[in-house]
Order: structure tokens, then C-alpha cells, then sequence
């Protein structure tokens, strides 16, 4: 029983990985950039959550939406004023800027909010569910966190097999220069790459301090860099990728805190990703690079 | 996309590697400047001396302090100034000591170790001649090594890791961690709280670290049985799902949390929803969770820790109320700490003889020997000695919160 109860538990906490792990799958894929602002982001939607909700008390379901309206804002201004100008340059320049972006983020917020940590009001009030007489009881905010995952992979996937800006998107991350001649606008399919994800953020951020209640200007840094490993761990590009090696982390992080050490599990979570990038150079779900000759 | 990764990798290094020399950097052009700062402030004390009224011939000394003003851990910083400014004030008010005055200034350490060598250079460059400080172990450590080069005085509030009076320049006013670990264990032994306990500690820091070994050893000697024993790090500080799994189910009653407050206030929170309602019970490191923003302080219901200072006592009423006059808001154990420690001080710099044109060196010298000699009725424990080892001797005191406020038990 106990098993069952670090499963599902290590399922939520790898669900949150995954929906954030879409988001620097996805910018991947289409920009072919890092987005390590992309943790930070969390945090800006959890703070404006918080303000909303514990500050205004406003209802939780305003602050869901107003985290998701300015996290799509923020992302897609980020794009537009420190990303598109470097649309041409190395990649090792657009990768400094987004660790710059990401630091300007989280001083920004330290400015404003100061560095005490603050007790998150859960956004989730869903009663916990007891099975098999109560020896196993699961809260209502884990559900609700896989639940969202299910809905948000299975709302991903239909929006780009079915709609003209998610064939855009797939097209551009296929070929950007045959995109271009097809006539699809590369600048607006990135724009809404970086709007879809960072409004996932935004929803990633809800559900992480609704389960993990603490927010500071740091609390979307080490979730995201457990969602880029989960990201490279799933193959770096591939939304089924970013779900999978979300969850598995997740699996992986929970049963070795529980079975093997509490105090090693970060190490054994970034030791399994050396393993299977030695076996799968690009991750689980990831495209073999066929060279042509 | 390996290079991608590995080119993010190198950034990473190559901005931790900038931050290191950044820092080094200062601390050598603040050492450099000492020279000619420290002639600067002189002259500048020697105005502030002449311009106060009563200790116009014997002048004053300066107290620096040094502690978390800001960040995570500010309850602390912040009660230990504030703790520190009204002793000096009220002895000030009473004509001093032998008619010299006290002065106190604060710097924020954000409780980094590098921060707080920064805020010592700073205080050195204002003239200071004693440290209250630091606040917590980890900069206290670092800063202990420095005031040792210096033989600056240094006694720290509420720096309890054992490194932390390693010198004999140092003496500290609240337990060391060790004897928390102890204390705790007898403790709970003794008044017989609960026989299976479970552990959850912080491995990245010495001081839960430090508490968790001496709770371990001497829980043995009390019959009490660890059921088990679970560590996170500075990494993993939100999520304790597993932990507080594996202690419901081994039938933990009592779950021992040497930890800061603000992690223990994500703790009661998800034992909360686990329905998960065993005696918490932490250290001097609890103190404060009662004002964690947007904490519901009803989770602390029933928690227990071990501090020698409770703000309802009859013993600290009066301190209570000036502090509550002066500052607004209820004095913790910090606050209590620093408070002796500023009377500590006065005490030994009474029994010392000592005058304040002496320099911090020799004043240090007399300290040392007249710290080992008084016995002062604080705060935190009547009849309060020290040895040379800078340890204090006092009893220890635990308190249940009950409707949201401390009850000494």
C-alpha cells in the first residue's frame, strides 16, 4: 500500500515535471533554443496566483486565469525583446541570454516581493480520496495535478495534429527554411510556441506550490532544471518525450527518496539521465540524427 | 543538441566561477582599504563620542551585528538586532557602563556565509570594536575565522553549530547544537512524550545535521526508538511526501524536526493533508514559524520546541512590552539571545576595566578572561555562565504552542 501511495505521489510531482518539460520540449523542437527562463516563469505565475488569491482574496479560478493571461504575455514579450533579434546568432549566444532573462526574472521578483518565503493557499480544493479503507489516501490536489497532465497532453497533441497553427508548428520544427517557402510565418508560429508554453507554465506553477506550499523569487529554478532533464530524458523535441520522461523522473525521484536514500535522490535522478543518454544519445522518444552523406 | 546542453553546462560553471571572483575581488579591496578607512572612522567616532551628553569622557564602544535582515531566515536577523539595540539603549539610558556608551550597527548577511564576511568587513571600516554575531552557524563559521585573524570579540546570539566558538575569541549565548540533540532526547525521554520517534532533517546544513547526531545517540540511552530517520537537502526543501509517508507508517508519535522554520511550516502542511497528526517537536530553529506570511498558524497547534525563551513568562514581561512598544511585534528567542548577549558584554566590559579608546585587539584580550568570570540573570536562563571554551551554562526550558501562542510547559 505503501508502494502504491510513492507511485502516485512520485506520478503528481512528474506530472508537473512533464507539463513544464512541454514547454522547453516545444520551444526546442520549433526555435531550436534553451529556454532557461522557462523556470522562472512558474514562479511569475505563482506569485501573481498568490497576490490574487492570498493578497486580493479574489477566487482562485481569477488568479488561475490572470497567471495564465500574464505568463502568455510575459513569454511571448521575452521572445520578442531578447530572443528574435538573435534569431541568426550561435546558439551559445541565445543560451546566455535566456540564463539572463531567467536571472532579470528572478531579481525582478526578489525586488518586488523580497526573499521571504511565503505559504502558498492551495488553488485545489478537491476533498482526499481514501481507498481501501483509508490505508491509502491520495489528496485531492494530486489528482487534480494528473488529471490536468492528461488533459493538457491529450489538448497539446489534437491542437497540433488538427489545427493550421499546430501543422504550422510541426512544419517549422520539421524544416524552417521549406516552412518559409510553404508560406507560413515563421515568427508568428514561435510566438505562439512561446505563448502555449508559458502558459503552461503558468498552470505548472498552480499546481507545483499548490502541492509543495512555499514561494519564493527560487521556486521555479530546481523544478526547472528536473523538467529540462526530463525534457533531454524523453528526447529533447518530442511532446510524447516530455510526458514520459516527465513522469518517469518523477517515478524515479519519489521510490529512490523512499527506498534507496532521502538524501541521495537528486544524485540518482541525474544518474539515471547520464545512463540513458549514454544508451540513447537523444533520450527515449528522441529522432535518430541520420546524416546524409 | 548535445552541444546545446553542454555549452548551457560550461555557462552554468563559467557564471558560478565570475561569482567566486566577484566576491574574492571585494573582500581584497575592502581588506586593502582597511588602512585608510579605518583612520577615517576613528576621527568620525571620536565626533560621535564628543557629541554624547553623558559618556562625554569615557566615549563609547561599538557594537557591530551581524545577521539575516533580509531572506528566509530575516525573523532571526532582524529579532537579533532589535534585541541587541535595545539592551545597548537601555544601558545607555541607566549612564552606561563605568559612563561609556553603547552603539550598534547592523548589517544584513542574508545568512550567506560570503554576504556576512562582507557585512564584517563593512562594520570593521565603521570603527566596530565587538561582534554581536552572526545570527546563524553557517556565516558565523566563516565569520569566526575572521575575527580570529583580527582578534575582533565576537559573541554570537544564536550561532549554534560547535565551529562556531571553535576560537577562543568566541563565546555564544544560546546552546550548541549538540547539546539541542541532547537536551531534546532527554527531554522527550523524560516527560515521556512518546517511545517511536521519526526524524526529518536538513543534510545540506550542519546545524540540523549537527542536532540529528546527538538526538540519535542519546535517544538511545531514553528508550526511545527511531523509526525513522529521513533527510532532505537545500535542493529538496518543498516536497516531504515521501518522508512523512515513511514516518506515518512505521507508527512514528513523535516527529523531532531540528529544522528552520520556514521548511517545518511546509512540513505541518502536508502531514496536515496526509492526515498526519503526531507531536511535532523541533529546536531553537522553530522559533518564528508563528510568522511565516500567510501560515495558518493553526497546523502549529500543539507543536513543541525547545527554546530558553518564551515572551509570555513572567520573567520576560518587561522586556516583552518594550520590545513590543519599540518594534511592534512579539520578541522571539533571537531577540532574547541578542539581548543577553549586549549585557553579557556590559558585564565583562565592567569586570575588565575596560575603556573605550582601548583597540579591538586589546579589548578582545580582556574579554576573554572577564567573559569566563561574570554570571548574569538573562532572558534566557538566570545565573548564566561561560567557560573559555565560549560555551554557556544555563538550563534548558521547552514551550507547547497553544492557541496560537507559546506556553512554557
Amino acid at each position: 500500500m505503501s508502494f502504491l501511495s510513492y507511485l502516485i505521489n512520485g506520478i503528481s510531482l512528474g506530472s508537473i515535471y512533464a507539463i513544464i518539460a512541454l514547454g522547453y520540449t516545444m520551444v526546442y523542437g520549433i526555435a531550436r533554443m534553451l529556454n532557461f527562463a522557462h523556470g522562472d516563469i512558474i514562479m511569475v505565475g505563482g506569485f501573481v496566483i498568490f497576490t490574487i488569491v492570498s493578497t486580493l482574496s479574489l477566487p482562485p479560478m481569477l488568479g488561475i486565469l490572470a497567471a495564465v493571461a500574464a505568463c502568455t504575455l510575459l513569454g511571448v514579450v521575452i521572445e520578442r525583446v531578447a530572443y528574435k533579434p538573435l534569431r541568426g546568432a550561435s546558439s551559445l549566444a541565445v543560451l546566455i541570454t535566456a540564463i539572463g532573462v531567467s536571472y532579470l526574472l528572478q531579481n525582478v521578483a526578489l525586488l518586488i516581493f523580497g526573499s521571504n518565503a511565503r505559504q502558498f493557499t492551495s488553488v485545489v480544493n478537491v476533498p482526499n480520496l481514501k481507498l481501501a479503507g483509508g490505508a491509502l489516501s491520495i489528496s485531492g490536489v494530486t489528482m487534480v495535478t494528473i488529471a490536468s497532465c492528461i488533459v493538457i497532453m491529450v489538448g497539446l497533441t489534437t491542437f497540433i495534429n488538427k489545427t493550421k497553427i499546430g501543422q504550422a508548428m510541426l512544419a517549422v520544427s520539421e524544416d524552417t527554411g521549406a516552412a518559409t517557402l510553404m508560406g507560413i510565418d515563421v515568427n508568428k508560429t514561435i510566438s505562439v510556441t512561446f505563448a502555449i508554453g508559458s502558459a503552461l507554465a503558468a498552470i505548472a506553477g498552480a499546481l507545483l506550490c499548490s502541492t509543495y506550499p512555499s514561494l519564493t523569487p527560487y521556486t521555479g529554478s530546481m523544478p526547472g532544471i528536473k523538467a529540462f532533464v526530463a525534457a533531454v530524458f524523453g528526447g529533447i523535441g518530442s511532446i510524447p518525450g516530455a510526458m514520459i520522461g516527465g513522469i518517469l523522473l518523477g517515478i524515479i525521484e519519489n521510490l529512490s527518496k523512499a527506498y534507496i536514500s532521502s538524501q541521495l535522490s537528486d544524485a540518482i535522478v541525474f544518474a539515471v539521465l547520464i545512463v540513458v543518454l549514454l544508451v540513447r544519445p537523444t533520450g527515449i522518444l528522441g529522432k535518430k540524427i541520420t546524416e546524409k552523406v | 543538441m548535445r552541444k546545446v546542453v553542454s555549452l548551457g553546462l560550461a555557462a552554468m560553471m563559467a557564471l558560478s566561477l565570475t561569482a567566486c571572483g566577484g566576491g574574492d575581488t571585494a573582500a581584497t579591496t575592502a581588506a586593502a582599504k582597511d588602512a585608510e578607512t579605518t583612520a577615517a572612522a576613528d576621527s568620525a567616532e571620536t565626533t560621535a563620542a564628543a557629541g554624547e551628553a553623558a559618556g562625554a569622557e569615557a566615549g563609547t564602544i561599538k557594537l557591530g551585528v551581524i545577521g539575516p535582515l533580509t531572506g528566509p531566515a530575516a525573523t532571526y536577523g532582524i529579532a537579533v538586532a532589535n534585541g541587541a539595540d535595545m539592551a545597548a539603549k537601555e544601558i545607555n539610558a541607566a549612564g552606561g557602563v563605568n559612563g561609556i556608551m553603547f552603539e550598534v550597527q547592523a548589517e544584513d548577511d542574508e545568512n550567506d556565509p560570503e554576504k556576512s564576511i562582507n557585512a564584517y568587513n563593512t562594520l570593521k571600516d565603521a570603527g566596530m570594536q565587538m561582534l554581536v554575531g552572526t545570527t546563524t552557524s553557517k556565516p558565523c563559521i566563516a565569520v569566526a575565522a575572521e575575527t580570529a585573524n583580527d582578534n575582533m570579540f565576537q559573541i554570537t546570539p544564536s550561532g549554534s553549530a560547535v565551529e562556531c566558538v571553535a576560537n577562543d575569541n568566541v563565546f555564544r549565548v544560546c546552546f550548541a547544537d549538540p547539546d539541542q540533540g541532547t537536551v531534546s532526547a532527554k527531554y522527550i525521554g523524560e516527560n515521556k512524550l512518546a517511545t517511536k520517534v521519526a526524524i526529518i532533517y536538513d543534510s545540506s546544513t550542519e546545524y540540523s545535521a549537527g542536532i540529528r547526531e546527538t538526538f540519535v545517540k542519546e535517544a538511545a540511552n531514553e528508550g526511545l526508538e527511531i523509526v525513522a530517520d529521513e533527510a532532505f537537502t537545500a535542493d529538496s526543501n518543498t516536497d516531504f511526501s515521501v518522508q512523512l509517508d515513511k514516518a506515518k507508517e512505521a507508527g512514528a508519535e513523535l516527529v523531532f524536526l531540528p529544522i528552520y522554520y520556514q521548511e517545518a511550516s511546509v512540513i505541518l502542511k502536508q502531514a496536515h493533508d496526509k492526515e498526519f497528526a503526531p507531536i511535532f517537536f523541533g529546536c531553537d530553529g522553530m522559533d518564528g514559524i508563528l510568522s511565516v506570511e500567510n501560515f495558518d498558524t493553526s497546523l502549529a497547534e500543539g507543536l513543541m520546541l525547545l527554546t530558553p525563551f518564551s515572551s509570555t513568562d513572567d520573567s520576560s514581561k518587561k522586556f516583552t512590552e518594550d520590545y513590543v512598544a519599540a518594534y511592534g511585534t512579539d520578541p522571539n528567542q533571537f531577540g532574547a539571545d541578542s539581548y543577553d548577549a549586549v549585557y553579557a558584554i556590559a558585564a565583562a566590559v565592567e569586570k575588565a576595566g575596560i575603556t573605550a579608546d582601548m583597540d579591538y585587539s586589546a579589548m578582545c584580550d580582556a574579554m576573554k578572561t572577564a567573559m569566563t568570570e561574570i554570571s548574569i540573570d538573562g532572558l534566557t536562563g538566570a545565573g548564566m555562565t561561560w567557560n573559555a571554551a565560549g560555551e554557556p551554562n544555563k538550563a534548558p526550558k521547552a514551550v507547547k504552542i497553544v492557541n496560537g501562542a507559546y506556553e512554557m510547559q
